[in-house]
């Protein structure tokens, strides 16, 4: 490998990002699948760095789920867009920022369609305003919420009570990442890095200590792939993907994963079980799987967050070896209290995937 | 006296005019930025379809130039349009007054690094037409394992590839890419070889024999499929996948090289030249002929000819072919004819 290979792609790939004033837009599945990430997104942003990151209730779906399988025609797609990005405009901010991986995938696509062909753009417009009365100025800047932790990572590094490093041995943790196809393999040139050899979380990993390490699957999709999985007879299908990740991984020693994306942080995580359950194997050590975080999972985790207010307690694979190993303390006992610290009940244990 | 023309690129194309403007009694001036003649050839080590010496051949142009004025480490500074003919200003600071100019200055290979998914400048067994022949030249590198077992060809990098801004066919890389697969099964007889094409473009003379040969003497595979990415494994060989199309299957396989057949894309230093001869310039960025069937070596501009691959990708034979036929065009402008 060569190294400053990868350092002259990743200089042809960044994008501006405005330090500050942006509009937020969460993910609709996200809430469901690690419910504390896009919560700890904005505690981080505004508290802790001071940045003025803005959120409405009246927010809704972009969308992009149902166009990615295929249930709804696009034209629909982009009206429901042009009444976010109105929402923005009504807000008075200009710069967009959703915290899905698909939501930022739809948001550019449409944002080029537009740009390519105007006067499908002035017929949404049209659409828009017979449906709701609303007008709409589009982003003058569009990134996703890990394009903004990444802006601020250093930042993020500086207050950091916990770095990526191996407590017993004193080495950099060896980490790999994983980027939602949606991100940047649609159109390159829109994230930092690229598609091939991204950089957006390699760059929070050696910033806050860790090791990126690549393997020969690291750029195959996590099996997720909307219309294959949510299509069930496929669902054996993207958990073939899965499988072939890991079984590509398994030598180099990864110790953890750090995706940007809502589908892959929650497939890699859950099929790591139906693959022990099916077949037996397990890719951490000592029986566990290998823990996948989301950046603001992990970026929380670095600044002291308590694991459990980071809801890693409902991740399938086991977190609690790799926080010993960076040495992030936390309470046994409290993993399954709740926010009101009463009993959330505990979930039933796998047969072959080694859990708490 | 005999009369100037100035010859701007010493390539195969420049240097082949020159050597023809001398015996029609010319006085051809080829200014050359490399420190060296001989273009691209210059770096090749065998040439196809008969495996013969790129060295042998530059020479055999290089002596008939002699008596020719060469200047290298040179570039065109300035074209400036007199009342009969032109002035060119170069940069070591002479200036050449003459009636016809003959813009030989090729191709630029394509830049495989920015086919990412291939890896080249990443990986590091990843490795280009061009590094080939410089290893075949004794150019050794850490790039090449000393024994290969299984080595991969990459056609079409860089060529008709809308996404890389280039849609024109390289015409030579096909007929290359099985020379080279050849020499490299003649070194490493028990290494396992395959290309990757798109299409296989085998137009010319020998060639289609060339190919028969590649798979019934050397066991060469011919896989009709895109290589879509290439990783590195734990032991440092490349993991390569592709779509064998014919089968309708997608394909993994472990390689210890992989060689890109990086294709010829336009000299972007000519648009300058463009700019100021005021020469018209074709949509794929290379030079355009005033007409593509009768006066293929004839610009937009009176006494300005062209000859090679400054006008598209040319083989070798074609652009020797060009050359010769550009001197004589001069010759006829000369005259008046």
């Amino acid at each position: 490998m060569i190294y400053e290979g990868k350092q002259k792609i990743w200089r042809d790939y960044q994008k501006e990002i405005p330090d500050d004033h942006w509009y937020y837009v969460r993910s609709c599945i996200r809430q469901n699948f690690f419910p504390a990430s896009e919560r700890k997104f904005t505690d981080i942003t505004q508290q802790v760095l001071g940045k003025d990151v803005y959120e409405t209730p009246y927010h809704t779906t972009c969308g992009g789920i149902a166009y990615h399988c295929d249930a709804i025609p696009q034209e629909t797609v982009m009206t429901i867009v042009a009444r976010q990005f109105a929402l923005m405009t009504e807000a008075g901010y200009e710069n967009y920022v959703p915290s899905c991986v698909t939501s930022f995938g739809n948001y550019v696509e449409i944002l080029e369609t537009w740009h390519e062909f105007p006067e499908l753009e002035t017929r949404i417009r049209e659409q828009l305003w017979k449906a709701c009365r609303r007008e709409f100025k589009k982003p003058k800047y569009l990134a996703h919420t890990s394009d903004l932790i990444y802006h601020w990572r250093n930042e993020i590094a500086e207050k950091a009570r916990v770095r990526l490093i191996d407590k017993e041995t004193g080495e950099p943790v060896r980490m790999s990442e994983h980027i939602g196809c949606h991100y940047a393999k649609m159109f390159p040139s829109k994230g930092i890095g690229g598609a091939e050899y991204p950089y957006v979380l390699a760059g929070m990993i050696e910033s806050w200590g860790g090791q990126v390490v690549d393997y020969p699957e690291r750029r195959h999709c996590c099996g997720y792939g909307f219309r294959q999985y949510h299509m069930k007879a496929n669902r054996g299908y993207c958990v073939s993907n899965t499988h072939k990740k890991f079984e590509s991984m398994e030598p180099y020693g990864i110790q953890a994963i750090l995706t940007n994306c809502p589908g892959c942080c929650y497939f890699m995580d859950r099929w790591q079980y139906v693959i022990a359950e099916q077949t037996g194997k397990t890719y951490g050590k000592d029986g566990f799987g290998i823990p996948v975080f989301t950046y603001e999972e992990l970026a929380g985790l670095v600044l002291g967050y308590d694991p459990w207010d980071l809801g890693l307690q409902l991740h399938q694979v086991a977190v609690e070896p790799f926080l010993d190993r960076i040495g992030v303390e936390y309470d046994p006992k409290a993993k399954y209290l709740g926010l009101n610290r009463e009993d959330i009940l505990r979930p039933e244990l796998p047969t072959n995937l080694k859990c708490f | 006296m005999k009369e100037n023309v100035v010859v701007i690129g010493g390539g195969v194309a420049g240097m082949e005019a020159a050597r023809e403007l001398l015996l029609l009694g010319y006085n051809p001036i080829v200014v050359e930025q490399q420190d060296h003649l001989g273009g691209h050839v210059a770096q090749w080590n065998r040439l196809f379809p008969d495996i013969s010496s790129a060295g042998d051949l530059v020479r055999t142009l290089g002596d008939g130039i002699t008596d020719a004025n060469i200047f290298l480490e040179t570039k065109v500074t300035f074209v400036n349009r007199l009342q009969n003919g032109y002035l060119v200003m170069l940069s070591n600071g002479v200036n050449i007054a003459c009636r016809a100019i003959l813009v030989a200055t090729g191709f630029k290979l394509f830049d495989a690094s920015r086919k990412e998914e291939y890896g080249y400048g990443v990986y590091d067994h990843v490795v280009t037409n061009a590094d080939l022949e410089s290893w075949f030249n004794g150019n050794d590198s850490d790039r090449f394992p000393a024994a290969p077992k299984s080595i991969g060809f990459v056609h079409c990098v860089g060529s008709r590839d809308l996404k890389a801004g280039n849609s024109q066919c390289s015409k030579v890389c096909c007929i290359t890419a099985v020379k080279q697969a050849i020499e490299m099964k003649e070194r490493f007889p028990d290494a396992r070889v395959f290309c990757f094409y798109m299409d296989l473009r085998l137009f010319g003379k020998k060639y289609e024999d060339f190919y028969i040969r590649a798979q019934q003497e050397f066991g060469i595979q011919f896989i009709r499929g895109r290589v879509s990415e290439v990783g590195e494994t734990l032991e440092g060989r490349l993991q390569v996948k592709a779509e064998d199309t014919l089968s309708g299957k997608p394909l993994k396989v472990q390689l210890d090289l992989l060689v890109l057949m990086a294709g010829m894309s336009c000299n972007p230093e000519v648009a300058e030249l463009a700019r100021m001869a005021r020469l018209d310039m074709d949509s794929d960025g290379f030079l355009r002929s005033r007409d593509n069937l009768g006066g293929i070596n004839e610009s937009n501009r009176p006494g300005i000819f062209y000859a090679g691959a400054c006008t598209g990708a040319k083989t070798v034979p074609e652009t020797l072919a060009e050359a010769r036929s550009a001197a004589l065009a001069i010759h006829r402008y000369m005259q008046g004819r």
